[in-house]
């Protein structure tokens, strides 16, 4: 059995538009284990908590109740543990892609190798931009500097917050395949919001479903394929079933 | 060549108004009240000693002294106002309240106080370019991103990391912009203190000449006190093209 990285341990939080307006509730007594090494998925209809686990893992909230583990330990003050990759780039437009690449490195103050940090560029199909600004590149290029800012954030869980949703198609089934190299090449755990159905069976070992509001349980897949997988493999008869049975469960919970 | 170009216009035009000016002024022939842009010029050459080695120094150093202030005294405020929500409900609304006051009628009283020495021209200029260089400070501040503050936070990034990288960053570009409205303002706020009273100064200059139907020698400093607006407004064009440089990119 591999060890836990990420484990929520009973936890609860409800979030509260304005003073005035009521309480939300988004968990409610919820528990989920993620082991090291894992690619999962989180998948959803909008508001039903997908973000808010996140905020929820990198420390940026606290839960109501519970107790939120991150590598066996578990603390109020969580920031700084996990690497965070958000829906937009948030490239800062004032930096070269160097200088935003390492900008971990830098809150973390430590030695900025360059040399490292160009080499990863070029391994991220990234050679000859470090001087340039994000303003320069298209989308997908963006997407791996933020991609590899979030790695040299040096942290073993990363969280991926619908990163390829603003790509075009084409773009996006590269990034895809390309994220599947990265992960198994820097051994780390990922976890992977998408609203993508085929994104999730084609990328992840298991896909965790909100389809509940407040999420008291959530529901586990565990995608039956091996790897290296290709595109292919989702026209299997048992994924399209698979497919087939989160698309009704996923629709029968947004009709509401 | 192609920049030239985009000028051609406003030169065409200026040159049309000084043609004209020119002619209607000879026309005129009462050089005393109305003169011709020649003949500021020459009255400019007559007196570009007196001009340049009495009266510009001490106006471009109230303008040099006035904008200092300003700017430490105002960014300093506006980084407070940020940081601290009841500083900003306490100032605020003074600051904008502040810019109902005529300024130019309140001059005098800084005449009363500090007399004519180059402080009271100084309280002009400060009174007349702080605004502009405090609201520019923290609107700038205030428009730094919120998600990549919480990025930063999941980073690990302290308030001192996010002020340093996020905010002053963030800043920049309307700080520039506010200095170019407060550089401009200064030459005027100068030029107000002066008239009230001093010893020197190219406002001063120029409303003494006025007492001496001499209009010719009203415009010439007046001349030179646009181009000293003109040049520190260069200026921080040219310090905006150094640090917002990644702006071109874009």
């Amino acid at each position: 059995m591999k060890k836990t990285v990420l484990e929520f341990d009973s936890v609860s939080f409800h979030y509260q538009a304005a003073k005035t307006s009521l309480p939300t509730a988004i968990l409610d007594h919820v528990h989920l284990r993620v082991h090291e090494g894992e690619f999962v998925s989180i998948i959803g209809p909008s508001g039903y908590g997908k973000s808010t686990l996140f905020r929820l893992i990198t420390g940026l909230e606290n839960p109501d109740g519970g107790q939120i583990l991150v590598n066996g330990e578990a603390s109020d003050n969580r920031l700084g543990q996990v690497g965070y990759m958000p829906q937009q780039d948030l490239l800062m437009p004032w930096r070269t892609i160097l200088e935003n690449v390492r900008l971990p490195l830098e809150l973390q103050g430590k030695k900025q190798a360059h040399a490292r940090i160009i080499e990863l560029l070029a391994d991220f199909g990234l050679a000859g931009v470090e001087n340039t600004y994000p303003a320069n590149l298209s989308g997908g290029m963006r997407q791996r500097v933020s991609f590899l800012r979030t790695v040299l954030t040096g942290s073993n869980i990363l969280l991926l917050d619908e990163p390829f949703s603003a790509l075009d198609a084409i773009t996006r089934l590269t990034m895809q395949e390309w994220l599947v190299d990265q992960w198994q090449k820097f051994d780390k755990t990922i976890l992977f919001i998408t609203h993508d159905i085929d994104e999730a069976l084609f990328l992840s070992d298991r896909i965790f479903v909100l389809a509940e509001k407040p999420v008291q349980t959530i529901r586990e897949i565990v995608v039956p394929l091996d790897r290296p997988r290709t595109m292919r493999n989702l026209a299997q008869p048992e994924m399209i079933e698979l497919k087939e049975r989160l698309i009704s469960e996923l629709r029968s919970e947004a009709s509401l | 060549m192609k920049k030239l170009l985009s000028y051609t216009w406003s030169i065409a035009f200026i040159t049309v108004l000084l043609v004209s000016w020119e002619i209607g002024a000879r026309l005129y022939d009462k050089s005393f009240l109305f003169p011709s842009p020649s003949a500021i010029l020459v009255k400019l050459w007559e007196l570009k000693a007196e001009l340049f080695i009495h009266h510009l120094p001490p106006t471009a150093l109230t303008i040099l002294i006035g904008l200092t202030i300003s700017i430490v005294i105002g960014s300093a405020l506006a980084v407070s106002m940020y940081m601290k929500k009841p500083i900003e409900q306490a100032f605020y609304p003074i600051l904008i309240a502040s810019q109902t006051i005529p300024i130019i009628a309140l001059a005098p009283i800084f005449v009363l106080w500090l007399g004519y020495s180059i402080w009271s021209k100084v309280a002009v200029t400060v009174l007349i370019t702080f605004f502009p260089i405090t609201v520019s400070v923290f609107d700038g501040l205030r428009s730094s991103d919120r998600n990549l503050r919480e990025l930063m936070l999941t980073m690990g990034a302290s308030t001192k990391d996010i002020f340093f990288k996020l905010d002053i960053p963030s800043a920049l570009p309307s700080f520039f912009s506010g200095l170019k409205v407060a550089v401009t303002l200064s030459v005027i706020g100068a030029a107000i203190g002066e008239w009230l009273g001093a010893q020197a100064g190219l406002g001063y200059f120029s409303r003494r000449m006025m007492t001496q139907f001499d209009s010719a020698a009203v415009f010439a400093p007046i001349v030179l006190l646009s181009a000293v607006g003109i040049i520190c407004f260069l200026f921080v064009v040219w310090l905006e093209k150094i640090f917002l440089h990644w702006r071109k990119h874009q």
